[in-house]
């Protein structure tokens, strides 16, 4: 960006017309990206929310004459588990969890990791090298495993897989935003500001933040993905929500053994995970398509 | 003495498609080089030049250009090579025609050393041993006057200065002995006393060589030091074309006598002539002369003419206007200084 | 001044982040709700036991004294008891080592092959057939859990198609290359979404430079430009890009580990969370540490190699 100016005019056509020439969409064909993802989103956050409307059978009530039923017979869309709880109604259910979890996980280290970011690319010095090791250490530990670690000690619950991921993602966001900030802390408009007398909070959010927050929110929708399947994956060896809670990676975990004879019970909530995780990738691809068109 | 034409450019037409519409950037060029020739090409910055030289090359962005009219390289023959297959390009770049570009410091490869990068120029187009393909290597970085140049082989483009990486440049440039080298605004990003050094190296192996050259630069002072013909450019069209000598002396565009007028005089005071207004867009192309708006002798004539280059009386010397004749030159900024106090004074009045 | 420039402030990094790693490693430890001893014994519970294990972690003093106690032992390759296998914590981790080695060194190879055709191509010829086909199979493929797509593909070769085994480590370097091929190709398919666009935007940033213009000049042959110039640039943005999701590489080892039925060090975390065998969770994690580190460092020397401007840098 900064070498924008110093281009000659030449230049400045040339890469106008090769951006042209791959871009070859309409501006409405571009943000159908985005459309399709929040589109998907909507359908996921309504369907979960208006569960006890569309589905009449409880996630939880055991119906012993009917297990494993396959999809698409009477009164089970998707069938039935090996207890015969209906598996449409779990995923529905069990949908909240996982939602929940790609909402309040990520919106609480978005938030932390993005102050902690911006202040220490800020302030530099200590503060900035203090946090940046502190980041550095949380890097160097696979996140699973951490997460693995914390919730064994903690013991398995929803409530500690929420705070184990606040424990650890929050250094993504940080080291973005803390990237974001050092380059912006030279941009003239920061300059301007700090010449105006403004204090450094002030700077900081009302100046830089605004102008430099697509990074983060972009990378929080990959998060939003991520978490989503950090939760299965806890729910899938058991570290997780506990049964007979019908999250959706432990639904995975209990249909491995039944892989053989009735593939649904695995297959159906991974289906579920892939259509909320490609809503939220969808999301993160149009809002990078349009915020980068407006920043080059 | 020149000789013969070594490449001619023929109604040359190159258009980009952005998401603006269609910048019409070279809009009829025509001219042409001899050898042993050196031929500058000005004008203000966007006025057409680099895309002309890049066009000649076949170096535009793939899938943007739209390209009508001819280049002939005589002795490659009649046809143009606008319409050359790739791997005919192949066998003209480097070995006949070369071309160096304005920032030496983006020019190179990164990541791979000098010496690698200009012995992969010198075994393009010969077949050479291990050896003497090292030893023509050394050879070319020692004519450009880089000094330790064995041990320099071995440096990266981020341990050359620019006007070292300018220097290594020519010589990849000339390493297969090209017969036209291309040079866009080579001294443009360096300082005046490399500016100077750089100029001084192209004018020595122009003359060491016979090889021909196009020499482009917005700052006619340059051209004007090193070239033997000139060719004035505005608004992708060429609108004066002679040599130096009658340019300067006897410059008939309006243009070219702004340009010269704009030259700052060694012992000048005052203010610092300009010509006001700026280039038209190359988008939506106005009617008649694309100089008008901006032109002091300007008559509404001259916005409904259909424009042509007109002979001017000297030899091989043509501008695109047709009052040349007419124009009386002489002082012309003083006059119209004098003309603004004028309406100035009387305005206030 | 030597390629590697900053070696030593590196290497003096490096420590500094180990030493954080213990630390961390450590204290995991102590967020245990209780009494350790008690959640460490478990069944084998008894008052001498229990005793023994305060004295050994130092329990009952200072936690410098404590962390000290713990390095020391660490330093000499002690990594505790195991109280669940009955064995030193370090044996029962080493016999699980090997396939988790193999996978990772596996899933990163087939990771480079599957991504970087794809994504060079793909930035080569932007908006065309590869381009849209890959963007839309690797968006897919991200959203997928690995764990339900190692199910998914053992559903279709091994259940439908018979063509690779279910589970197991297989014997000789060719059996594990067998057995481990669905397993390191889950893990690959998602850290390959990263790669595909990392080197298709490195590609296509790459194709616009002016040094591709000299090259051409050149008159040397465009697919000499596109290894020689192209790639070799365009790959630099990825290997940066290659190490940062390596942490996710290792996470997916665990989830797969479990798919796969494999005995590696995955399977080993899991089953020792559920069977509370606490210096077990404490050493893997520990290892998984420094394999991370190690392949940080890794990263960064393949990095100093391909780009001799790396050790340039003035400051962090």
């Amino acid at each position: 960006m900064s070498t924008a100016w110093a281009a000659s005019p030449s230049e400045l056509l040339m890469r106008a017309a090769t951006k042209a020439a791959g871009r070859r969409r309409s501006p409405i064909r571009r943000r159908l990206t985005l459309i399709a993802g929040l589109v998907m989103l909507g359908i996921a956050i309504l369907a979960v929310l208006l569960a006890p409307v569309l589905v009449s059978q409880s996630p939880t009530t055991i119906d012993a004459l009917h297990p494993l039923v396959p999809p698409l017979t009477a009164g089970h869309l998707l069938g039935t588990d090996q207890y015969g709880r209906d598996i449409l109604a779990r995923i529905l259910y069990g949908g909240r969890i996982d939602l929940a979890i790609a909402f309040g996980a990520t919106s609480v280290t978005l938030v932390g990791g993005t102050f902690i970011g911006l202040v220490a690319g800020y302030l530099g010095g200590r503060v900035d090298s203090v946090l940046m090791r502190l980041v550095d250490l949380f890097f160097a530990f696979p996140f699973l495993v951490l997460i693995i670690a914390i919730v064994a000690m903690l013991g398995p619950s929803i409530f500690n897989m929420f705070i184990a991921i606040w424990i650890t993602s929050w250094v993504s966001y940080a080291r973005i935003m803390r990237a974001q900030t050092v380059v912006a802390k030279k941009q003239q408009y920061v300059l301007a500001a700090r010449a105006l007398g403004y204090g450094p909070l002030r700077v900081m959010f009302r100046h830089i933040l605004p102008n430099t927050a697509s990074a983060v929110i972009i990378f929080s929708m990959v998060d939003a993905v991520g978490n989503i399947i950090l939760a299965a994956s806890l729910g899938f060896l058991g570290l997780g929500a506990q049964p007979p809670s019908p999250e959706w990676g432990a639904m995975i975990s209990d249909g491995q053994n039944y892989i053989l004879s009735s593939w649904w019970l695995a297959t159906m909530p991974g289906l579920a995970v892939v259509f909320v995780g490609v809503a939220f990738s969808l999301i993160g691809d149009g809002l990078a398509d349009l915020l980068r068109a407006g920043e080059r | 003495m020149t000789g013969a034409p070594l490449l001619t450019v023929r109604d040359l037409h190159s258009y980009l498609a952005t998401s603006q519409g269609v910048v019409r950037a070279v809009d009829g060029v025509s001219l042409t080089v001899h050898e042993a020739e050196i031929l500058g090409i000005v004008g203000e910055s966007g006025c057409g030049k680099t895309v002309t030289c890049r066009t000649i090359m076949g170096l535009m962005p793939a899938g943007t250009l739209h390209a009508s009219g001819e280049v002939i390289y005589h002795p490659h023959g009649e046809r143009s090579i606008l319409s050359a297959r790739p791997a005919e390009l192949q066998t003209l770049r480097g070995a006949h025609l070369a071309m160096i570009f304005q920032d030496p410091m983006t020019a190179l490869n990164p990541v791979r050393s000098i010496g690698d990068q200009l012995l992969e120029a010198v075994t393009s187009h010969a077949r050479l041993s291990r050896a003497e393909a090292r030893a023509r290597a050394i050879g070319l970085l020692e004519r450009v006057g880089i000094p330790a140049p064995a041990r320099r082989m071995r440096d990266y483009p981020f341990q050359f200065s620019g006007g070292m990486l300018q220097r290594a440049l020519i010589a990849i440039a000339l390493a297969s002995s090209p017969r036209l080298l291309l040079a866009d605004e080579p001294t443009t990003s360096l300082d005046v006393i490399i500016q100077d050094q750089i100029l001084s190296l192209l004018l020595e192996l122009q003359q060491d060589t016979g090889m021909s050259m196009i020499l482009v630069s917005h700052d006619l002072a340059v051209i004007t030091e090193v070239c033997d013909r000139i060719v004035v450019m505005y608004a992708g069209q060429v609108v004066e074309e002679g040599t130096v000598a009658d340019i300067i002396t006897a410059p008939r565009h309006p243009y070219t006598q702004a340009l010269l007028d704009a030259l700052p005089q060694a012992g000048q005071r005052g203010q610092l002539r300009s010509i006001r207004g700026s280039p038209p867009s190359l988008i939506d192309v106005p009617d008649g002369c694309r100089f008008a708006p901006r032109c002091r002798f300007v008559t509404d004539d001259c916005r409904s003419w259909d424009t042509e280059l007109i002979e001017t009386g000297d030899p091989e010397h043509t501008a695109r206007c047709w009052r040349q004749h007419e124009i009386e030159r002489a002082d012309a900024w003083q006059q119209e200084q004098r003309e603004q106090q004028e309406q100035q004074g009387s305005g206030s009045g | 001044m030597s390629r590697f420039g900053s070696l030593p402030r590196r290497l003096v990094h490096l420590v500094i982040v180990l030493f954080g790693i213990t630390l961390v490693t450590f204290f995991l430890l102590r967020l245990i709700p209780g009494d350790p001893a008690l959640a460490i014994l478990g069944s084998s519970y008894t008052h001498t036991r229990a005793v023994a294990i305060d004295n050994f972690l130092g329990l009952n003093r200072p936690i410098w004294t404590q962390y000290g106690l713990f390095m020391g032992r660490l330093f000499h390759g002690n990594l505790g008891y195991s109280f669940f296998y009955n064995e030193p914590a370090t044996t029962v981790i080493s016999q699980h080592v090997a396939p988790t080695l193999f996978l990772v060194v596996y899933s990163a190879v087939l990771a480079a092959l599957i991504s970087f055709p794809i994504g060079f191509v793909a930035g080569l010829h932007r908006g065309g057939v590869l381009d849209q086909s890959s963007r839309i199979f690797f968006t897919l493929s991200f959203a997928m859990p690995a764990f339900w797509l190692g199910i998914i593909l053992i559903l279709l070769f091994s259940v439908h198609l018979h063509v690779f085994p279910i589970s197991g480590f297989g014997s000789g370097f060719i059996g594990h290359l067998y057995y481990l091929f669905l397993p390191a190709l889950t893990i690959a398919l998602g850290f390959s979404t990263v790669l595909v666009r990392s080197l298709r935007s490195a590609t296509i940033a790459t194709l616009q430079a002016e040094f591709i213009d000299t090259a051409r000049m050149k008159g040397i042959r465009w697919p000499l430009v596109l290894w020689r110039h192209v790639f070799r640039n365009a790959i630099l943005a990825v290997v940066a890009v290659y190490g940062v999701n390596l942490a996710y590489l290792i996470s997916g080892t665990v989830l797969v580990e479990n798919v796969f039925s494999l005995p590696g060090l995955g399977t080993l975390l899991v089953s020792s969370v559920s069977d509370r065998d606490y210096p077990v969770v404490q050493g893997v994690t520990l290892l998984f540490a420094v394999l991370i580190v190690a392949i940080n460092l890794l990263t960064d020397i393949v990095q100093a190699a391909l780009d001799p401007r790396v050790g340039q840098e003035i400051g962090a």
